[in-house]
C-alpha cells in the first residue's frame, strides 16, 4: 500500500512544511507542523485523487524527558481507494494543537480522550473536557511522570506521594 | 436511577410543557454496561443526548506499558469482553508485524476459527439483547442458550469459557484437541437452523419492527464522518470490510459475502449482524476443511515456547531460552505499526510503538465501540422519543469495556 | 423487623419463627441487574437457560429498592464508586452483597490509578466469588453459600449473652 498513495500532490502544495517520514514501514507517513494540520487534513479529505474520508484514530504519545515532549499521531483511511496514511505532529510542553473536528466529526471524542490522558489542548474544539476521568481529577494519567498507581489520597492509600511538578493539570 | 431536573416550563392550553434534563443512569437494564446518558427532553421528545463514559476506565493503556508483550494478552481479552479471541488476534498481528514473523498456516487457521466463533458469540448477545430492550424478552434466553454452545467450544479448545488468552505472538498456545473439528462442524450444523429460528421469531413481529424500523437512520456520509465501522457502517450502505479489503491471516483464502444494507436504521444494523453470523458459519466450515497439519507456534526459541515440550527435558539450550522468555520476555525491534482487524464491533486497531525493549513504549487501542457510541450524540433522523434512544443504543452495540478501556 | 430484631431469648417459638423467616429470605433472594464489566456476562449466563438461577428463587429486579442482594460483577472504578455506594444505600434491609470476580474482590489485575482495590473499600461484602470471570457454577455456589449464611442468622432471637438476665440467676 505504501507505494500506491500519490503524495506528490500533497508535498508539492505543502512542501515547505510537510515532509515525508522515511522510516515508516507499514504505511506512508507525513510529518506535519501543528499550524498546517487543519488545512492539510481538509486537503486530504476533499482532494479528488486522495479522498481520505475516514479518520481511524488520534493517538497521543509522551516522550518525557525528551524534548519536544509530545507527539500526536493521526491514522487516516481512504475507503474508496483502500489506502492508509499516518500523520505525525510533534508538540512541545505545554502542548497545543488545532482541532480537526470540522474535517471529521469523529475527531471530537478522540481529541477529548487525548486531552484527558495527556493534557494536549485542542484549539477550536467545541467541547473540550475530560471523558474518562471525573471532572475534578488532577493530572493527566498517561503522561510518563504520572505514577501507575496514582497519587495518594484517602481513597487511594497505596498511591505515590504527590510531588510539585509533573503530571499535574 | 432517573433524576429529573426541570430546565424550563412554558404554559400551554392543557397545562405546562416542561423541558427537563433526565439522567439515564449507569445502573439501568438497557444501557449495556455502565453508561450514563444525560437526556435533554421536551416531554417525551429527546432533543439532545450526552453520554458520560469512563465509568469503567481501568487504566489499561498505562498498564500495557508495564507488562511484557505476552503478559498483555489477558489485558486485551478484557477490552471487548464479548469476543476476547478477536482482540487477542489483532494485538498478536501488530507485534508480529514489528517482529517481521508470520504464524504457521495451521495456527492462522485456528486463530481465524476462534475469531469467527467469537464473532458469532458477540453478535448473538446483541441479537438477543436488542429485542429484549424493546420488549421481546424471550429472544435473549434463546441466544444465550446458543452462546453456551460457543462457550463450550471455547472451553474445549482453550480451557476457558470467556477470557481465553489462547493466542500467542507467533501462533496459538496449543493445538486443537482430538475431536474438536467434529464438534465445530456439529455446532455449525445445529446453529444454521437456530438462525432461521430467530428470523421466524422476530422478522415478522409487528411490535419489534415498529420499534426498530425507520428509527435512527444514519446516511453513508454521516457514517463515514462519524468513523463508524463494522456492521454499523455496512448497514448504512458502505461496502467496507477489512477482512476483504485489507486481508490479514488467511482471510484471502476464504470465500464469503460482505453483508451491506441500504437504510442504516436500527433494524438494518440488527439484521446485518444476524446475516453476518451465517457468513461466519460458512467461513468456519471452510477453515475446518482447508486447515493443514503443521505447527501451531512459530519455531523461534527467542520468541515462543518450544512446540515440542519434550525438548525442555533434554536440551539445555531450549531450557535457557524458555527461562528467559518466561522471566524477561522477548524484545521487539524498535518501530511502529498500526494493525487494524475487523472485530465483531468494527475496526479494532492497535497502534504499537516499540523502543526495542521487552515492554511496549506505547500501545494504543482504537476501540470500535468508543467511536460507534459517538453516533448517539449526533442528531440522526427519526429518533424522537426516549424509546428510540434505547433502540438506537442497542443497535449500535457498544461494549463498555472497550469504550472505556 | 424494626423493634422486634434481636429482642427475644431462645425458645421454641422464636427459633421456629427465625427458621421460617430465614427460609423465606434465602429462598427468594432478588438481585439488582447491576453488571459492570465482564463478570456481568457470566452473571447473565448464570441467569439464563443452562445454569438457571430462577430455580433458586433468584429473580433479577431492575430497581435497587426492590432487591435483596447486590452482585457487584466487574471492576469498580473510582468514578463509579459513589454510584455503587448510592445503590447500596438505596437497598432496603436485609441486604447482602456478593463480590463477584477478582476485580470486585481486590481490584484484580488492575492495580492502577482509576480502580478501587476491592469493593469492600466502599460497601460491606458478604460473599466473595473468586474467578476471572467465575464460572456460572461458581456464582451459583456463591448463592448457596449466601443461603447458608442466612440460615444461621438470628433475626428475632438475640445473642445469648446480650439479654438482661432475670434476678437471682
Amino acid at each position: 500500500m505504501a507505494e500506491a498513495v500519490p503524495l506528490a500532490g500533497v508535498l508539492g502544495r505543502f512542501g515547505s512544511k510537510v515532509t515525508l517520514d522515511e522510516s515508516a514501514a507499514d504505511m506512508p507517513c507525513l510529518w506535519v507542523p501543528p499550524e498546517a494540520l487543519t488545512e492539510l487534513c481538509l486537503f486530504l479529505r476533499d482532494s479528488a485523487d486522495l479522498q481520505f474520508n475516514f479518520l481511524s484514530d488520534i493517538c497521543g504519545v509522551d516522550f518525557h524527558p525528551e524534548e519536544p515532549r509530545f507527539l500526536l499521531v493521526y491514522h487516516l483511511a481512504s475507503i474508496p481507494n483502500h489506502w492508509r496514511l499516518r500523520l505525525k505532529c510533534r508538540l512541545g510542553d505545554p502542548p497545543v494543537a488545532p482541532t480537526v473536528t470540522p474535517v471529521w466529526t469523529t475527531a471530537n471524542w478522540h481529541e477529548r480522550e487525548t486531552y484527558d490522558m495527556y493534557g494536549i489542548h485542542f484549539d477550536g474544539h467545541p467541547d473540550l473536557r475530560r471523558i474518562y476521568m471525573w471532572d475534578g481529577f488532577d493530572g493527566f494519567p498517561m503522561r510518563r511522570d504520572f505514577p501507575l498507581r496514582g497519587y495518594k489520597d484517602e481513597m487511594n492509600p497505596l498511591g505515590a506521594t504527590r510531588r510539585d511538578d509533573g503530571g499535574r493539570a | 436511577m432517573t433524576e429529573v431536573t426541570t430546565l424550563q416550563e412554558t404554559p400551554t392550553d392543557s397545562g405546562y410543557a416542561r423541558e427537563v434534563l433526565m439522567n439515564l443512569g449507569p445502573q439501568h437494564p438497557s444501557t449495556h454496561g455502565v453508561l450514563r446518558l444525560l437526556l435533554q427532553m421536551d416531554g417525551e421528545i429527546v432533543e439532545r443526548i450526552e453520554p458520560h463514559i469512563g465509568l469503567l476506565h481501568r487504566g489499561t493503556e498505562k498498564l500495557f506499558e508495564s507488562f511484557t508483550y505476552t503478559q498483555i494478552f489477558p489485558l486485551t481479552d478484557r477490552l471487548d469482553y464479548l469476543c476476547p479471541p478477536s482482540n487477542n488476534l489483532g494485538y498478536a498481528l501488530a507485534v508480529e508485524a514489528l517482529l517481521e514473523i508470520e504464524a504457521p498456516i495451521r495456527a492462522q487457521y485456528i486463530r481465524v476459527i476462534m475469531a469467527e466463533l467469537s464473532r458469532i458469540s458477540g453478535h448473538l448477545l446483541i441479537t438477543g439483547a436488542l429485542p429484549m430492550d424493546v420488549g421481546a424478552m424471550t429472544s435473549l434466553l434463546y441466544t444465550m442458550r446458543d452462546r453456551e454452545m460457543v462457550m463450550d467450544l471455547m472451553e474445549m479448545i482453550s480451557g476457558v469459557r470467556m477470557h481465553t488468552s489462547f493466542v500467542r505472538v507467533g501462533g496459538v498456545r496449543e493445538d486443537l484437541p482430538e475431536g474438536c473439528e467434529e464438534r465445530i462442524l456439529e455446532f455449525c450444523d445445529i446453529f444454521t437452523h437456530r438462525i432461521s429460528d430467530y428470523e421466524t421469531l422476530l422478522l415478522n413481529n409487528r411490535i419489534f419492527l415498529a420499534r426498530v424500523e425507520h428509527i435512527g437512520n444514519i446516511t453513508a456520509e454521516d457514517a463515514i464522518a462519524l468513523g463508524l465501522s463494522g456492521p454499523n457502517l455496512r448497514a448504512s450502505g458502505v461496502d467496507w470490510d477489512l477482512r476483504r479489503d485489507a486481508p490479514y491471516e488467511i482471510y484471502d483464502r476464504l470465500d464469503f459475502n460482505v453483508i451491506t444494507r441500504a437504510d442504516g436504521d436500527c433494524y438494518d444494523r440488527w439484521k446485518c449482524r444476524l446475516d453476518e453470523m451465517r457468513e461466519s458459519l460458512s467461513m468456519i466450515r471452510q477453515c475446518v476443511d482447508q486447515m493443514p497439519a503443521g505447527d501451531f507456534l512459530v519455531d523461534d526459541p527467542k520468541i515462543a515456547f518450544p512446540v515440542d515440550k519434550d525438548l525442555l527435558a533434554h536440551s539445555m539450550e531450549t531450557h535457557i531460552h524458555h527461562f528467559e522468555l518466561a522471566a524477561y520476555g522477548f524484545k521487539v525491534p524498535a518501530g511502529e505499526v498500526y494493525q487494524a482487524i475487523e472485530a465483531p464491533k468494527g475496526e479494532l486497531g492497535y497502534y504499537l510503538i516499540s523502543d526495542g525493549s521487552e515492554k511496549p513504549f506505547r500501545l494504543k487501542v482504537r476501540s470500535p465501540s468508543f467511536v460507534n457510541l459517538q453516533a448517539l450524540t449526533e442528531r440522526t433522523t427519526n429518533m424522537r422519543y426516549l424509546a428510540d434512544v434505547i433502540a438506537m443504543l442497542g443497535s449500535l452495540d457498544p461494549v463498555m469495556g472497550e469504550v472505556d478501556k | 423487623m424494626g423493634v422486634l430484631t434481636n429482642r427475644f431469648q431462645d425458645s421454641v417459638l422464636f427459633t421456629t419463627s427465625d427458621n421460617i423467616i430465614n427460609w423465606s429470605r434465602k429462598s427468594s433472594l432478588w438481585p439488582q441487574t447491576f453488571g459492570i464489566a465482564c463478570c456481568a456476562i457470566e452473571m447473565i449466563s448464570a441467569g439464563c437457560a443452562r445454569y438457571d438461577l430462577d430455580r433458586f428463587g433468584v429473580v433479577f429486579r431492575p430497581s435497587p429498592r426492590q432487591s435483596d442482594v447486590m452482585i457487584v460483577a466487574g471492576t469498580v472504578t473510582r468514578k463509579m464508586a459513589p454510584i455503587v455506594r448510592r445503590l447500596y444505600d438505596q437497598m432496603a434491609e436485609p441486604r447482602y452483597v456478593i463480590a463477584m470476580g477478582t476485580c470486585a474482590i481486590s481490584g484484580g489485575v488492575y492495580n492502577t490509578y482509576a480502580v478501587v482495590q476491592g469493593v469492600d473499600c466502599i460497601i460491606p461484602v458478604d460473599i466473595h466469588v473468586a474467578g476471572c470471570p467465575p464460572r456460572p457454577e461458581a456464582l451459583l455456589h456463591g448463592f448457596l453459600q449466601l443461603q447458608e449464611k442466612i440460615t444461621g442468622t438470628r433475626v428475632l432471637r438475640a445473642e445469648p449473652d446480650t439479654l438482661p438476665s432475670p434476678e437471682g440467676a
